[in-house]
């Protein structure tokens, strides 16, 4: 039997995978030790659990346990990462180079160092989502001390070419950094394969816990440096002070390992899936992927379906599937997708998309149904769209003069 | 964002859906929003010679609660003269249906393709079109 409602939004987070729960559970009741705490077995245990926990993660990523410092996610991450290192090499100069696409936790950091006197540099993407890297090498000036791309967007899911990034970032003695979130867990991430010097991912994208992340930061071709955001106890090496979270840092190794584990097997199983609703839903008339297809997360897939609006479309099944629009009419804004408009689409496009994020634990049985139901609706509603009706007539919509409201 | 019981009753059996031949006399036509806005409103009535409105229909594109709107907005022109539909006002709509605030922009839409399609009509019969104050939510 179907289970409702389906979790298809796994790019906003993952469920837990009960192997990581399981992991972590001991770590409340009867491990609960301070991993900071250096004169009793309730300590050592903590520290046990977070070492080994910090190779599972250094181990997915090819990195040394050494470079590994834990956050409380993702966003953290960017900040540490990116205003760290604003400040560590201020000396050096003070411009970064990032991409109109990113995150908003790089973006608004990047905002926040303009305001302490930062110059940012904002590169528009191609209309596959990718970054020009002949733009990105002509970007870089004798200041610049940090390049800041995301190794994979959240909202398409398309994959930056990040050794071809490094291989300029290298080339003008420029860090690298970036932010793994979608990446890391998903496809293979190797940080001395892909030239990177810094980047932030975090657990609850891969099946861990919220709550918990990491910064890589390298030690070694080139010894990278972060000046701390939170101040205190000194913990990871001075990075990042504040008392470790033991149960969830152990649960994040455990998710890790799991991914390095099941990847292929994964990946294998979630892509077929992934294009098998990608073309069934390209069966319906005017209706385009965003974004590269070719370099692209597996587990991805971002759909307009044009004429019918994003909310409009989520309202006639999200009692039942859980999906994301690229349309952000629910916020007061009325401003669609900013990276779907950075791809150069159309405001009707970016207002029309659909953000499909597959994972583990999504089933053939739940795309059957996903497939059906969201086909239903776009007919239903291009039933009752008015931009539908002139376009079956022929009438170009861009000629009409809307009056704008 | 959880939605009323109303719209979500609107947008599943939306009533008057369709389409009036816009280009007949006793027929006016109102077509408001813009796609990049996320909405576009097209909204039409059907005028009989004592002015009574004996049809309406709709399309829309955009959100659940516009959907509602302008649904709603056909069931009430219908039956009503001219002049009365013209009293309809927006907030009258988000009562109905229970809008927040962020989606009182649809109610104000809907109101604009009610005079809309009122002056449509007017102005295909040799009626003077009406100046409307500017909706003060936009």
């Amino acid at each position: 039997m179907l289970k409702l409602p389906i979790y298809l939004d796994n790019n906003a987070t993952t469920p837990m995978d009960p192997r990581v729960l399981e992991a972590m559970t001991p770590y409340f009741l009867e491990h609960y030790g301070n991993s900071a705490s250096r004169n009793h077995p309730f300590g050592w245990e903590a520290e046990e659990a977070v070492d080994y926990a910090r190779e599972q993660v250094a181990k997915l990523i090819g990195a040394d346990p050494k470079e590994i410092i834990f956050t409380s996610g993702a966003t953290e991450g960017d900040n540490l990462g990116i205003k760290g290192i604003y400040e560590m090499y201020a000396s050096k100069g003070n411009h970064i180079i990032t991409a109109t696409t990113e995150h908003k936790a790089v973006l608004d950091t990047c905002k926040h160092i303009e305001k302490l006197g930062g110059e940012v540099t904002y590169l528009q993407v191609q209309p596959d989502g990718l970054i020009d890297l002949k733009a990105l090498e002509a970007a870089i000036k004798p200041t610049t001390i940090l390049i800041a791309i995301m190794y994979a967007n959240n909202e398409i899911g398309v994959v930056m070419p990040m050794p071809e990034i490094s291989a300029i970032a290298r080339k003008h003695g420029v860090l690298l950094f970036t932010d793994g979130t979608q990446a890391v867990g998903k496809i293979p991430v190797d940080v001395n394969k892909d030239g990177i010097d810094l980047m932030a991912f975090t657990a609850h994208k891969i099946y861990g816990p919220k709550g918990v992340g990491a910064l890589y930061v390298r030690r070694k071709n080139p010894r990278v440096k972060v000046t701390a955001q939170i101040d205190g106890g000194g913990h990871e090496r001075g990075m990042r002070s504040g008392t470790l979270n033991v149960p969830g840092i152990v649960g994040f190794g455990k998710a890790c390992e799991l991914c390095m584990l099941d990847m292929v097997e994964d990946t294998k199983r979630i892509s077929k899936m992934r294009d098998h609703l990608q073309i069934e839903l390209l069966k319906l008339e005017e209706a385009y992927v965003n974004g590269s297809s070719e370099h692209r997360l597996p587990h991805v897939a971002n759909i307009s379906f044009k004429h019918v609006e994003g909310e409009g479309l989520l309202m006639g099944f999200n009692k039942n599937i859980a999906l994301s629009s690229g349309s952000a009419c629910t916020s007061a804004s009325l401003e669609p997708s900013y990276v779907l408009k950075a791809l150069g689409l159309g405001d009707d496009l970016a207002h029309s998309s659909l953000r499909f994020g597959l994972g583990r634990f999504t089933t053939d049985e739940q795309i059957e149904y996903t497939i059906k139901a969201i086909s239903e609706t776009v007919l239903k509603l291009r039933e009752m769209s008015p931009l539908w009706e002139m376009y079956k007539e022929g009438i170009d919509l861009s000629t009409i003069e809307w009056a704008a409201h | 964002m959880a939605y009323s019981e109303k719209v979500i009753d609107h947008y599943q059996n939306p009533k008057n859906v369709g389409t009036l031949d816009k280009s007949a006399k006793n027929v006016g036509t109102g077509l408001v929003g813009a796609p990049e806005c996320g909405d576009v409103m097209r909204l039409q009535i059907q005028v009989d010679d004592a002015g009574m409105i004996t049809d309406a229909k709709f399309k829309t594109f955009g959100c659940g609660s516009a959907i509602a709107s302008s649904s709603l907005a056909t069931e009430w022109l219908k039956g009503k003269s001219v002049d009365e539909a013209l009293k309809i006002d927006n907030m009258d709509i988000v009562e109905e249906l229970n809008l927040p605030p962020v989606k009182i922009h649809c109610s104000v839409l809907a109101e604009d393709a009610i005079k809309s399609a009122i002056n449509d009509y007017r102005v295909k019969n040799g009626l003077e079109e009406i100046k409307f104050e500017e909706s003060i939510v936009h």
